[in-house]
């Protein structure tokens, strides 16, 4: 940023300063300040405010004062005495790899498949999409339809209703996080399938002209000449997979409010520090373990933005 | 970078050797399949909340209506569960929503984009990243913040039951129509303001330039000649965040308390337990929930998918 502003002083960017009135500057800097201040109170404000609570024991009924400060006391208790914790992490873990290795790869997979002149594929993807304009609430509703043990359609398909050996998707605490993916990945996979068709069409077909005249096969193409050029879109598939696994929140709390088995970081949080909760200096903290983790994707796509950008 | 979002496939020499023809056939098999897998959850749930609950009673869910089909669900759902109002709800939200984030957006993105200045890729970055963060981090925090800020009152528009406050009917922004709008206006912002600044990076600085010259002040710019150059991305993103905050559970969740507040989405998961005696029920609340957003896809289908991809890909 510093060589460019001092020693750079390229004409036109001069120029354009002798042309902006002291008014402009007041304007611009109002239009710039304004939202900037909105985002700073509401958004950065809040999230740093979180860092510093996670060192109180705040109850959220006055004010924060010098001796609810109890230093990493939450921290230590979160770690080694909250039994909810780690199955929480595990959770989010598990999430994020389902998504990763799973609904996502499926997701490049179809636009892969899509990507080419195949007669409807207009029409395949519009269907894959669907899901992906619904709410998480209502797509846990349409999938509790499939999963309920006795009503729902996947048991009486599968003939256990009749036989009396029920599964119990949604309620067996070893399943219902598989059965939860399930229902994400069917919005999640429609998701990853536009965002990936839109790079593939920017790659250039010469290069998959050259790659088919040398013999490749479409895989080998696939997997040495497109994949390697769709490095940027690569990691904001893998940024936005990240996020998605870290935020998720509904679709766990509508089918039991995140509850045996379905315990995750995000409701942990709500879970302790909101409406009749009042642990909102430990629910802090729990947040501020999810802002840390949440920051390894969100500076990897910010460094990828910067470099695109200078 | 336009371009990219509404392209059709570049033209490649068409070549169907005959050998082709089996895995032709594969492909369009496994296609066909995934789509009757991605299609059939919504079919059943179309299929439940059709039949009546004494004809699931009496023969379960996994079998053929005896009597047929019939609407009476959908009639429930919108006389008892007052379901309209909620949907007015969350217009109330949207769409100010949508027009204020557009509008705050809209002129981070220029400001960024058409002038240099010292910070101007560091703002666009912590709006880009505001957006990035999950919810939950800043929800604890915000609450607070929601419940001790003092709001002026000044009256309502009453419909039916429901009342919707001009500004704040209890002098807070928690519980508040507006606290609702404020939050996700701002939380949306960053998310535009990067896509927005994307398309803009596109538009040559020298209009700008030259409408300076002319004498129009920046405001002026920004109003008349930036915003009619961005109407496709703007049209894109209105579609987008118009689901976005439709869609939106977690914001209302915890900020509106009062049941007559809550948006469509959120009123659906507090019905689950109140009102919803049976799957019946559930499903013809559910499609009910998710046809204006299906519909929106349907009619506006490239507008979305513009808005997504301008997000994801750099022209």
């Amino acid at each position: 940023m510093k060589p460019e502003a001092g020693a750079v002083a390229i004409s036109g960017r001069r120029r354009r300063y002798t042309l902006l009135t002291r008014r402009d500057k007041i304007l611009l800097a109002l239009m710039v300040g304004i939202p900037l201040a909105l985002d700073v109170i509401l958004v950065w404000g809040p999230t740093l405010a979180s860092v510093l609570l996670s060192f109180t024991n705040w109850d959220g009924i006055g004010v924060p004062e010098a001796k609810n400060w109890v230093g990493f006391k939450n921290y230590q208790f979160l770690f080694t005495g909250y039994s909810q914790f780690w199955p929480a992490f595990a959770h989010n873990v598990i999430w994020l790899l389902w998504l990763t290795l799973i609904a996502t790869p499926l997701g490049m997979l179809f636009a892969v498949l899509l990507d080419r002149e195949i007669r409807g594929s207009r029409i395949y993807q519009s269907v894959f999409y669907l899901p992906v304009v619904l709410s998480l609430v209502v797509v846990g509703f349409i999938w509790e339809l499939q999963y309920y043990a006795t009503e729902g359609f996947i048991n009486n398909a599968l003939g256990l209703v009749k036989s009396g050996h029920l599964i119990d998707w949604l309620g067996d605490s070893r399943l219902n996080l598989y059965a939860v993916l399930v229902a994400a990945s069917w919005r999640h996979i429609g998701y990853i399938m536009i965002l990936y068709l839109a790079g593939l069409k920017s790659v250039d077909p010469s290069l998959r002209e050259a790659a088919r005249v040398d013999g490749a096969t479409e895989v080998q193409t696939f997997f040495n000449v497109v994949f390697p050029v769709m490095a940027p879109i690569n990691v904001v598939i893998v940024v936005v997979t990240a996020i998605e696994a870290l935020r998720a929140f509904d679709i766990a709390f509508i089918i039991n409010q995140g509850k045996n088995g379905l315990e995750l970081l995000s409701i942990l949080i709500t879970n302790n520090s909101l409406s009749e909760a009042t642990l909102v200096g430990f629910g802090s903290a729990i947040a501020v373990v999810l802002l840390l983790i949440s920051l390894v994707p969100i500076v990897t796509f910010l460094t990828r933005v910067m470099r695109t950008s200078t | 970078m336009s371009a990219v979002a509404v392209a059709t496939a570049p033209t490649r020499p068409v070549r169907r050797p005959k050998r082709v023809r089996p895995a032709r056939i594969a492909l369009h098999a496994f296609l066909i399949a995934m789509v009757l897998v991605w299609l059939f959850p919504i079919g059943w749930a179309v299929f439940t909340s059709l039949r009546s609950y004494g004809d699931t009673a009496l023969h379960g869910y996994f079998s053929w209506p005896v009597n047929g089909f019939s609407l009476v669900n959908y009639q429930t759902m919108w006389s008892q569960a007052d379901l309209g109002y909620y949907y007015l709800n969350t217009l109330v939200v949207a769409v100010p929503g949508v027009v204020l984030t557009l509008l705050l957006a809209s002129m981070v993105a220029y400001c960024c984009t058409q002038y240099s200045w010292k910070f101007n890729l560091t703002v666009l970055m912590l709006f880009t990243a505001g957006n990035l963060l999950p919810a939950q981090v800043l929800i604890v925090p915000l609450y607070q913040i929601y419940l001790h800020t003092p709001i002026a009152t000044l009256g309502s528009i009453d419909v039916g039951k429901f009342s919707f406050a001009l500004f704040s009917d209890n002098t807070l922004l928690y519980d508040q129509y507006i606290g609702l709008i404020l939050i996700n206006v701002v939380f949306q912002t960053g998310f535009a303001t990067f896509v927005l600044s994307n398309y803009m990076k596109t538009i040559t600085k020298e209009i700008t330039e030259s409408a300076l010259v002319d004498g129009a002040n920046v405001f002026r710019i920004w109003w008349s000649v930036i915003l009619p150059l961005c109407r496709p991305a703007l049209a894109a993103m209105a579609t987008l965040l118009f689901t976005f905050i439709y869609n939106d559970f977690f914001w209302a969740l915890f900020l509106i308390e009062t049941g007559a507040k809550r948006p469509i989405t959120t009123a659906l998961n507090n019905l689950q337990g109140e009102f919803f005696t049976n799957n019946n029920l559930i499903a013809a609340g559910a499609m009910l929930v998710c046809i204006p957003p299906i519909l929106i896809y349907v009619v506006l289908q490239k507008q979305f998918i513009a808005g997504l991809t301008l997000g994801s890909t750099k022209g």
